[in-house]
C-alpha cells in the first residue's frame, strides 16, 4: 500500500473519530458509547505496545502490569503530590517504561513460551504490590481522582477544566481519541525507520543480527520499553476516566486480551492493534444478548478467526502495507 | 608484538568431560584466506565460535589487533571488525535482500537510533550511503537482480551469497566464513571460491571452515588442519598434502578427499 493511500486513510480515520462520532453520538443520544470508545481508545493504546513486543519476536502478556503501574503512578501524583493530570500522562509512561527495563534486562534472555510465562505472572505480582504497598492503599484502590483541571498557555485556555464541564466523557473521549492517534502516528513512524527495520532483524534471527554489530540486549530492552511506556500512558487516562484506580483495575485477563487484540488484528499491520481491540471489544458486548453462551460463543468465534486468518483481520486487506519491495 | 592481524593463544574450550578444542593457536596473517579443515567432530566449528567470540573460552584467548577479544559480547567483537558468517541459511528472512543488507550496516551508522526515528539530517546521509553502499556490495556478488525479493524464497547458492553480502555490511576487517561452499555443485564452488577471493581482494582477511577439500586447496593461502580438537598441522596446501598426520588423520576416506 502507498504511502500517500495510508497517511489519507489515517486522516480519513481520525476524521471520523474527532468529529463524526462526535456527532451520531450526540444526534442519537447514545452517550454512554463515549465511554465504551474512550475504554477502546485506551486499551488500543496498550495493544499497541504489545504490538511492538511482538515486533522483535517475544510474546508480551504483562501489559496490565504496566497499565496498573501507569494508573497508580498517575493517581499518586495526582493526589498525594498535587501533580497537574497532565504532567502525570508521560511521567507514568516513564516509570512503567523505568520499572520494564529492570524487568526486561533479566527476563528479555528468554525466548517463545518462556519469556510469555514470565510476563504472565508479572500482571499477578503488580497486583499483589499493589495491595502489600502502603503507597497504593491496599485493596481499597484509590478513590475520588479530580479531574484534569485545565491546559492553558498564558491567557489562551487550550484545554478546559473537565470538573467545570457538566459531562467530562466527551471531553476524556476526545483526549483519548488524540493520545490513540499520536500513538499510532509515532509507532506508524517507528515500524518504517531504521529502528523497525532493526526490530525485524532481531524477530528474525537475534544471533545473526549481534553478528552485524547490533546490541541485541539494549535493543530488546529499549522495545519492551516503549511497549511498558505505552501501557503505563494507557493506564494513567483510564485511571483519569474512572477517578479511581484498585489492584484489580487491570488483571490477567487484560494482558491476554493485549495480545489478542494484536493477535487478531494483524501482527504484521502497524494498525491491528486498533482493529483487534475494536472487533474484540464489541464483538464481546453484542453477544451480551446471547447471556449463558456468551464465552462460548466468543470463544469459538476467536478460534475460528485465527485459523481462517492466522496473519489477522487485517490480512483481508489484500496488500500488505509493507509489501516489500516497492520502496 | 605477535604476528599477523589475528592471533589465537592456547584456545581450549571444553563442554562437561569432553574437550572440543584443545590448546590451538595460530596466526591469521593481514589479507590472506586461511582454512580450517579436520574431520566431522574436530572442533572447526567450536573454534570458530570462540574466535568470533560467540562462546567463552575455557583458557587462553584471542587477539586481534593487541586486543584481546575473546569473552566479549558478539556484537562488540563485530564492531572491532571480526565478523562471522554462519552455515546454512542464515539470513533475514521477512526482509528483502536489500534491506538486509541495509539492515546489517549497522556498524557504518554515525547518527544516534533516535536520530533515525526523527530522521535527522545524519540520520538521512547514512540512509543514502548505506543504500549506496548496499547496491554495490549486491552487485559485486552478483545478487543485484534479487534487491526487492523476499530473501527467504531465495535458492540456495544465493541465500549463501547474501549471507556473505550481509558480512560485507559490517566493513569486516576480519571475515569469518562457516563452510562457505557446503552443499554446492562444483560449478557454484568454482563461482563461490572467486567471490571469496573477491572479498579478500577488497582488504579483508577471511579464515573459512569447510569440508570441500578441491574448494580449500584452491582457495587458501595458509591451512590449519585440526583433529581431536587439536592442530595437527599448518601450512601451505602443497605442505599440507604431502603431510603424514594429516593424511594419516583423514585415514578411511578416500584419497581425494585432500585433494591427492
Amino acid at each position: 500500500m502507498r504511502l500517500g493511500l495510508q497517511i489519507a486513510l489515517f486522516a480519513l480515520f481520525a476524521l471520523v473519530m474527532l468529529i463524526v462520532v462526535p456527532v451520531v453520538i450526540e444526534a442519537s443520544g447514545r452517550g454512554e458509547y463515549y465511554y465504551t470508545l474512550t475504554l477502546i481508545a485506551l486499551l488500543a493504546i496498550a495493544s499497541a505496545g504489545v504490538w511492538i513486543t511482538f515486533s522483535i519476536g517475544r510474546i508480551n502478556i504483562g501489559q496490565a502490569a504496566y497499565a496498573l503501574v501507569g494508573g497508580y503512578t498517575s493517581a499518586i501524583l495526582v493526589t498525594t503530590y498535587g501533580w497537574p493530570f497532565w504532567w502525570t500522562i508521560p511521567m507514568a509512561g516513564l516509570v512503567s517504561a523505568g520499572i520494564s527495563v529492570l524487568i526486561g534486562l533479566p527476563i528479555l534472555r528468554l525466548r517463545g513460551v518462556y519469556f510469555a510465562m514470565v510476563t504472565l505472572v508479572s500482571t499477578e505480582v503488580a497486583r499483589l504490590a499493589a495491595l502489600a504497598l502502603p503507597i497504593t492503599n491496599g485493596a481499597k484502590g484509590m478513590v475520588n481522582l479530580p479531574l484534569p483541571g485545565p491546559i492553558a498557555l498564558g491567557p489562551l485556555t487550550i484545554v478546559p477544566d473537565f470538573a467545570e464541564m457538566a459531562n467530562p466523557r466527551p471531553a476524556f473521549y476526545i483526549l483519548s481519541v488524540v493520545l490513540l492517534l499520536i500513538v499510532f502516528a509515532g509507532v506508524w513512524r517507528l515500524v518504517h525507520s531504521r529502528l523497525g527495520k532493526l526490530f525485524t532483524a532481531l524477530q528474525q534471527n537475534e544471533e545473526l543480527a549481534s553478528s552485524t554489530g547490533v546490541n541485541i540486549a539494549g535493543l530488546r530492552v529499549i522495545a519492551y520499553a516503549i511497549s511498558s511506556f505505552l501501557g503505563g500512558i494507557a493506564g494513567a487516562v483510564f485511571s483519569a476516566v474512572s477517578q479511581s484506580v484498585y489492584p484489580s483495575s487491570f488483571t490477567t485477563q487484560d494482558s491476554i486480551n493485549f495480545m489478542l487484540n494484536c493477535f487478531l488484528g494483524g501482527l504484521g499491520y502497524v494498525f491491528g492493534p486498533i482493529v483487534g481491540t475494536f472487533v474484540l471489544r464489541f464483538g464481546w458486548d453484542l453477544l451480551f444478548q446471547t447471556a449463558k453462551y456468551q464465552l462460548l460463543i466468543y470463544s469459538s468465534v476467536l478460534i475460528l478467526l485465527m485459523l481462517i486468518l492466522p496473519n489477522g483481520l487485517l490480512s483481508l486487506w489484500a496488500v500488505r502495507p509493507e509489501k516489500r519491495g516497492q520502496r | 608484538m605477535a604476528d599477523g592481524i589475528l592471533q589465537v593463544q592456547n584456545l581450549t574450550r571444553r563442554f562437561g568431560g569432553l574437550i572440543a578444542v584443545n590448546d590451538v593457536s595460530f596466526n591469521l596473517m593481514e589479507q590472506e584466506i586461511l582454512s580450517v579443515i579436520g574431520p566431522n567432530g574436530a572442533g572447526k566449528s567450536t573454534l570458530f565460535k570462540l574466535i568470533a567470540s560467540f562462546l567463552r573460552p575455557t583458557s587462553g584467548r584471542v587477539v586481534f589487533q593487541g586486543e584481546v577479544i575473546s569473552g566479549r559480547a558478539p556484537h562488540l567483537v563485530a564492531r572491532r571488525g571480526v565478523v562471522r558468517t554462519f552455515q546454512e541459511a542464515t539470513i533475514f528472512k521477512g526482509l528483502t535482500v536489500l534491506e538486509n543488507v541495509i539492515v546489517a550496516h549497522h556498524l557504518r551508522s554515525r547518527a544516534h537510533l533516535l536520530g533515525f526515528y526523527l530522521g535527522t539530517r545524519q540520520a538521512r546521509a547514512d540512509e543514502s550511503a548505506f543504500a549506496k553502499s548496499a547496491d554495490e556490495i549486491l552487485g559485486f556478488l552478483g545478487l543485484s537482480a534479487l534487491a526487492g525479493e523476499q530473501a527467504g524464497s531465495l535458492p540456495q547458492g544465493h541465500l549463501r551469497a547474501l549471507g556473505i553480502a550481509i558480512g560485507l555490511a559490517t566493513n569486516p576487517k576480519v571475515l569469518l566464513l562457516d563452510e562457505p561452499f557446503a552443499g554446492m555443485n562444483h560449478d557454484e564452488t568454482m563461482h563461490a571460491v572467486d567471490l571469496v577471493r573477491g572479498v579478500r581482494d577488497r582488504g579483508v582477511t577471511v579464515m573459512l571452515v569447510e569440508h570441500d577439500m578441491p574448494a580449500v586447496m584452491k582457495i587458501s593461502d595458509r591451512i590449519v588442519v585440526i583433529n581431536f580438537g587439536q592442530k595437527i598441522a599448518e601450512g601451505t596446501p602443497a605442505e599440507i598434502q604431502r603431510d603424514e598426520r594429516v593424511i594419516e588423520a583423514y585415514l578411511g576416506v578416500e584419497d581425494e578427499a585432500i585433494g591427492l
